[in-house]
């Protein structure tokens, strides 16, 4: 009976210390920034702040903006670091950030940051669309390489390509808005429908597209640089192609979400978001930060991929990011199969 | 009163009857209840004292409402409207832990995961005895119920016999001023349930204790009751001892139900008198007045076969005939071991048969046998007039 | 006799007074009840209204004045509703909206040019409206002016409202709509298949004298072991376009209706086969004999005795299996590939663009089929029970080489597909890189290096689902108990029992959902246990709420009914009864009811998808987040230590079970 009673209690007790809130020192953080590198990028942060612990919310672009938006009543996170420009756009648009000049803020490209009078979001390094080309699955299926946007909508192709979904991912999201910016509005959603013909399937997330052609699961990913590069490091067969037209980018930010229980804290870290060190931090898998003169190429990263990145215009982006993403879905969206 | 020489509880339950006849205040008094379910009215307007030490039996068929009045009684099912005082105390809206009384079910409902012992001390636990006197408590009653080498069995190892002595033992561990019994002995095959009649019987004498029996039985509430109630559709229909009910049944459902009656529909002539078929009768008294329906009643057993001795000696002009004697034919003979069950036909009773017993010495005196002609006479203190029921 | 009329006397009724063990039983079970309705009905409820609540533009929100071309204002103000009543730009329809549209405002002003040097002045007319400049939020009915460039820039927000708006929209967006026929379509395929199959197999196990039957057994019950979406990831490697066995799909992409159904089968099938097995189980020798005796054929003897016999668990398991596919999203999520389920709609609607208005709307109209389904079950199971109770006399099967043999080989190749798909994930996750480096490796549990939340993820579930079951088991046992066993309070105990039965027909996903209405409110008083491991423990156990509730209320139905009356007569309390008989007589159901909860805490994904937190992420979540995000062979690694967590926790189960049968249940020994 008595460990019975012992049993109940602890079970008791073990409820109520995961119902109480977290230690001051705790700041929850939600980012889009890759699995493998937050744990890096804590490490590294706490060298200089042991005394703050982050807790990551990490999903993909998409998913963490909405779950900001739909928070936005009732915020959960203290810090945004680490999610795509347009995003953080959005959310300012909402009221929902802190305007905060970090020090040090003076040093970055002014690209980079928030056009606000203090700014509300500071950019951290920029990610770049690319394909990822599978050269055994391609050769065994007779592929030849493409090398423009363009070419993706070629026959040829028809099921050989998998590109992420723009409602979930910020990967898939700039491609349809840097095709719209490139091709123009009608020629954007030209451009989409015949590709359309071609995409086995749409996944969740942006790296998706790119890990399942490492994997030989099909020989074409719409994905990005970054990760094309990490998977070929991995050792896969694959060759990351800069289309000719240009390539959608955005950037990876920073920013402090307003009614943040640790005001202090979040500014601290946000400060560290914009050092060198910091900086250097983000090159192991970015080509471009936001600091000029620091970056280093990056392994496996492809040529020609700073000078194919497109003019972006966020304001566009964000500002009609519902409406593209509701006409994205009405055409493309739940066909039960690409034909074929 | 007549009734108790004739009582073979006599020997039993004679002094509790004395007892009961006093007007001592009754342990146990209902007055007025009624238990309604929705619409469905249970019980009707229950009034009922019961006295100390006395057996009780509540008889009736399935559905009479006699463990309904037994679980209100228990505070299981709290009546609708009236007032039950036990001890004189209103006990009317207790809940049954507040209540003083001890309970044997039908099923016994013996823990099955408590040996005897630990069923037997379940109630003498937390009630200030100490582990010692717990103990021997319940090796008292092991001993008064017959079981004392079984205590460290479980409920299933013994048999039904031996469970029911266990539930009795449990329900008077405590010596409560009432015990309840639910059909105690309905789930025992016929043999261990005539036993164990006189072993609770007994018991109960024993300790003196109040009890009530709910039965479906009448042999059992003949053999064992001081007094029954006998209900039926929510009714009392009368409350008597054994030798009352069976001999002066209030109404013809007493009349039926408890024990065997021919019941034969006929007029009322004045008290005292009753016309069956063509034959006028003479019967016990009654207030029917001239000319209304009724049924004549007569157990099989008090008819008295008179062979045709009657009719012949009546070549002298003189003609003995007993009151209510007239001639029959037997129909059929059924031997049933300690008597014969004759069926008997006559014109006069306008097509009804009528069941008599006849005892095996009468048979073979009268060298009765079947399509023989006997004259009967139907006692005119044993003939009954009761209104026409229902069923 | 006195003249007895029929009807009740005026006067008081007798109101019984409490005893003290009433007062306890009913407290605990207002307690439960209470719980039930703060982690169910106003969850539901809530979303409920959520999926009423809609956005649209409000052209009468906001008022303008433009300037003559020197930058001078005359006064006049006009509203965008004015202006589109004159020019009519915008339709009706346009003016729905979800909650992050934007609408620009020079489209109101034909002649517009940003280089013109006509000024602007734009307000809200009230406290609530709101309009954009760039990104910044304009809120309050101050005047606000602005040049040409700039107004090009401005941009209306939409306001809530309610209304029937979103099931609208839902059904006038073919996608959408598409889904509910997906659904039904892979349900019905999926329960035929899933039914017919496991028919054959119990019908092998109950009626045919072929060897193994343990083993089989045993394995037929594997895949409740693990998650739904883990055949899923079984299916990519052994038919996706790196598949084993790719050829044998001729071309078809996994990718689809195929993938979730062979999906559906698998995780699908345990359920079908304890329902079907029960029925067989059951069924009269007696009707046999008199067939054979009639000299049946035993094929006219299976039509017109076994079939009759088992209709009851076919139905019932039929609707069991059409429920669970249809509700389920983790394995069209992993293989559906574009082909849309409504499961999967929710999920989209909800993580993908957290449109939470959309999600609820779909999420009532999942529950449409999945109430009726239930309903279905629940009438079919009456008649079961009924079934149940006649005097029947067990079938024996008499051997026969023949069907024997069929049976064995035919129960040999479901096994294989079963174990198949388990021994296909255990190979994945232990292979370096899939297909071009099949060197066996560990890399694939090195999880924190993943999505999903790392190993943590996997002690979180364990955690989760020992609080579930130790919790889950206490609450709803004691329920039970009290809604079985305390007197009189009908109306309450009735109301009780209709909860109880409730978390079967909503599907996990909506009761996932409907939390983030109802706890995620900051003006709920209960917000709290949001995001932590709390809300995880209160979401599972509610989910799994009703078959716990009928183990523990069929256990407890076979108690004697007059125990309770025994002990208060005893003058002992119900709880002490509880303690001392109760819990010990009915611990088999326990036992069961915790291991039910345990396992499902540990493959559930469905409801807490919705609900974990970064502290609180689950192993689970994680083969579903590690999947999305590509890797995975590390998904499948993470699902198969559910199942050996499962299976060890089964075993442990069963070594339990027997102890304490051994000791706490000696008395069924005769």
């Amino acid at each position: 009976m008595k460990t019975k009673a012992k049993l109940i209690a602890s079970t008791i007790a073990g409820l109520m210390a995961a119902t109480i809130a977290q230690a001051d020192t705790e700041l929850t953080v939600y980012t889009a920034v890759e699995a493998e590198d937050l744990a890096r990028y804590a490490e590294t942060f706490n060298a200089h702040h042991p005394d703050i612990k982050i807790n990551w919310v990490r999903d993909s672009t998409g998913v963490v903006t909405a779950k900001l938006l739909a928070e936005r009543d009732n915020p959960q996170a203290d810090v945004v670091w680490g999610l795509a420009a347009t995003s953080l756009l959005l959310l300012k648009s909402e009221g929902m950030l802190e305007a905060y000049a970090p020090a040090g803020v003076e040093m970055l490209d002014p690209k980079f940051v928030d056009k606000g009078e203090t700014p509300t979001w500071v950019g951290m390094d920029a990610w770049v669309a690319s394909v990822c080309y599978n050269t055994v699955e391609a050769e065994k299926a007779g592929l030849t390489p493409p090398t423009s946007w363009k070419d993706l909508t070629d026959p040829m192709y028809k099921g050989h390509v998998i590109m992420p979904n723009p409602n979930s991912s910020g990967t898939g999201f700039l491609d349809v808005s840097s095709w719209l910016q490139m091709f123009g509005e009608d020629g954007g959603w030209e451009y989409m429908d015949a590709l359309h013909e071609n995409i086995a399937r749409y996944t969740h997330s942006g790296s998706k597209p790119c890990k399942l052609a490492a994997s030989g699961e099909i020989p074409i990913g719409v994905s990005f640089a970054f990760r094309g590069a990490k998977s070929k490091a991995d050792g896969a067969p694959l060759e990351i192609i800069v289309p000719s037209e240009g390539v959608g980018w955005d950037m990876e930010a920073t920013a402090i979400v307003a009614g943040t229980d640790d005001l202090e804290a979040a500014q601290k870290l946000v400060d560290f978001t914009v050092t060198k060190e910091a900086m250097e931090m983000y090159n192991t898998g970015y080509a471009v930060v936001a600091m000029p003169g620091v970056a280093k190429p990056v392994e496996h990263f492809p040529e020609g991929l700073l000078e194919a990145m497109i003019a972006n215009d966020f304001e566009f982006a964000a500002n009609n990011r519902a409406s593209i993403l509701k006409e994205w879905q009405s055409r493309y969206d739940g066909k039960s199969e690409p034909k074929g | 009163m007549s009734a108790v020489a004739d009582n073979p509880n006599t020997l039993l339950g004679g002094a509790d009857l004395t007892e009961a006849t006093t007007e001592a205040r009754p342990y146990l008094s209902i007055e007025g209840l009624w238990k309604a379910f929705g619409d469905f009215i249970a019980l009707k307007d229950i009034s009922l004292d019961i006295q100390e030490g006395e057996f009780v039996c509540f008889l009736g068929p399935s559905g009479c409402g006699k463990t309904t009045l037994l679980r209100a009684i228990a505070g299981l099912d709290l009546q609708t409207k009236g007032t039950t005082t036990q001890a004189g105390k209103d006990i009317s809206s207790l809940p049954p832990s507040s209540r003083d009384f001890g309970i044997v079910f039908q099923s016994y409902a013996l823990f099955p995961n408590l040996t005897i012992k630990k069923n037997i001390a379940f109630g003498l636990e937390n009630t200030g005895r100490s582990k010692s006197e717990v103990e021997a408590r319940v090796s008292e009653l092991l001993e008064l119920v017959g079981l004392t080498d079984q205590g460290s069995k479980y409920p299933a190892q013994l048999s039904g016999g031996q469970q029911q002595r266990i539930a009795l033992a449990r329900a008077i561990a405590t010596s409560p001023g009432l015990l309840l019994l639910d059909e105690p002995l309905s789930a025992l095959d016929a043999r261990v349930r005539v036993r164990l009649r006189h072993e609770i019987k007994e018991l109960q004498r024993k300790l003196g204790v109040t009890t009530v029996m709910v039965t479906h039985d009448q042999e059992e509430a003949l053999s064992m009751a001081d007094r029954i109630v006998v209900m039926n559709h929510g009714v009392i229909e009368q409350v008597g001892y054994p030798t009352e009910v069976y001999r002066d049944p209030a109404t013809l459902f007493v009349a039926d139900f408890i024990g065997e009656m021919n019941q034969i529909p006929a007029i009322s002539g004045l008290s005292g008198q009753v016309q069956i078929g063509a034959a006028d009768m003479i019967c016990r008294p009654h207030d029917f007045g001239e000319g209304t329906s009724v049924v004549a009643a007569i157990r099989p057993e008090d008819v008295i076969p008179h062979g045709d001795g009657i009719r012949t000696t009546g070549a002298d002009d003189v003609i003995i005939t007993p009151e209510n004697a007239f001639e029959v034919t037997v129909d059929e003979m059924e031997f049933l071991g300690s008597f014969w069950r004759c069926c008997l036909g006559s014109e006069r009773f306008s097509n009804s048969e009528l069941i008599a017993d006849f005892s095996i010495n009468a048979v073979r005196r009268l060298e009765l046998a079947e399509n023989k002609k006997l004259t009967i006479e139907l006692p005119k203190d044993r003939l009954m007039v009761f209104a026409p029921g229902v069923g | 006799m006195a003249e007895i009329s029929s009807t009740l006397p005026d006067g008081p009724t007798i109101k019984g007074r409490l005893s003290q063990d009433d007062i306890i039983m009913r407290f605990g079970m207002v307690m439960i009840a209470v719980y039930l309705v703060a982690t169910m009905v106003l969850p539901m409820w809530t979303m409920l209204s959520k999926s009423f609540s809609t956005y649209h533009f409000d052209l009468a929100g906001y008022e303008l004045q433009v300037s003559d071309d020197d930058g001078a204002f005359d006064g006049t103000i006009l509203t965008p509703a004015a202006l589109n009543t004159e020019l009519g730009v915008v339709e009706p329809d346009d003016l729905t909206a979800g909650s992050d549209s934007r609408m620009g405002l020079t489209q109101f002003f034909p002649d517009f040019s940003f280089r013109s040097p006509v000024m602007y002045r734009v307000r809200n007319t009230s406290d609530t409206g709101r309009f954009l400049v760039g990104s910044e939020l304009k809120t309050g009915t101050d005047w606000l002016e602005l040049d040409s460039n700039t107004f090009r820039r401005v941009q209306m927000r939409p306001v809530k409202s309610t209304g029937l708006g979103n099931f609208v929209n839902y059904f006038s967006t073919p996608a959408l709509f598409n889904s509910i026929k997906n659904s039904l379509f892979i349900a019905v395929i999926s329960t035929v298949i899933t039914v017919s199959l496991a028919f054959w197999f119990a019908y092998g196990l109950n009626r045919s004298c072929m060897r193994y039957k343990g083993f089989f057994r045993l394995v037929a019950m594997a895949p409740i072991l693990v998650p739904s979406l883990l055949p899923g990831i079984a299916l990519v490697y052994l038919f996706g376009n790196q598949g084993m066995l790719k050829e044998l799909l001729f071309g078809a992409s996994i990718y689809g209706p195929i993938g979730i159904v062979i999906g559906s089968v698998f995780f699908t099938f345990p359920h079908a086969f304890i329902i079907i097995s029960t029925a067989l189980a059951i069924s009269d020798a007696r009707l046999y004999e008199a067939a054979v005796s009639l000299r049946s054929t035993p094929w006219r003897t299976f039509w017109t005795v076994t079939i009759p016999g088992a209709r009851y668990g076919l139905i019932s398991a039929a609707f069991v299996v059409f429920n669970l596919v249809i509700t389920d999203f983790g394995l069209p999520k992993v293989i559906g590939g574009q082909f849309n389920v409504l499961a999967v709609d929710i999920y989209k609607q909800v993580i993908g663009q957290q449109n939470f208005e959309m999600g609820a709307v779909v999420s009532v109209v999942l529950v449409v089929p999945a109430i009726l389904a239930f309903a279905i079950d629940r009438m079919v199971q009456s008649k079961q029970v009924a079934l149940l109770s006649a005097r029947s006399v067990p079938y024996q099967p008499a051997p026969n080489r023949k069907t024997d043999n069929i049976f064995l080989v035919y129960s040999i190749a479901v096994a294989t597909f079963i174990l198949g798909i388990l021994v296909i994930c255990q190979y994945a996750a232990l292979i370096k890189f899939w297909p071009y480096d099949l060197s066996f490796s560990l890399r694939n549990y090195e999880f924190d290096r993943m999505d999903g939340g790392g190993w943590g993820s996997y002690f979180n579930s364990i955690q989760l689902a020992f609080l579930t079951a130790i919790i889950g088991t206490c609450v709803i046992f004691f329920g039970a108990y009290l809604v079985e066993k305390s007197n009189g309070f009908k109306t309450g105990r009735a109301l009780f029992q209709m909860f109880a039965m409730l978390p079967m027909a909503i599907p996990g996903m909506v009761l996932g959902l409907a939390y983030i209405f109802f706890f995620n409110n900051p003006d709920n008083p209960l917000n709290f246990v949001y995001g932590t491991m709390a809300i995880l423990v209160i979401c599972t156990v509610t989910h799994f709420y009703t078959v716990s509730h009928l183990t523990a209320v069929t256990a407890l139905k076979q108690m004697d009914r007059e125990f309770e009356s025994v002990a208060a007569s005893l003058k002992q309390p119900t709880l002490k009864l509880f303690r001392r008989v109760t819990v010990p007589v009915c611990m088999p159901a326990i036992l069961d009811i915790s291991i039910y909860l345990f396992v499902n805490a540990m493959t559930t994904v469905s409801a807490v998808v919705f609900l974990y937190s970064p502290t609180t992420t689950l192993a689970s979540i994680a083969v579903l987040n590690m999947d999305d995000a590509g890797d995975i062979a590390p998904a499948a690694a993470m699902g198969m230590m559910i199942f050996y967590t499962n299976a060890g926790a089964r075993i442990i189960h069963l070594i339990l079970t027997r102890k304490l049968l051994g000791r706490t249940q000696a008395w069924r020994a005769r």
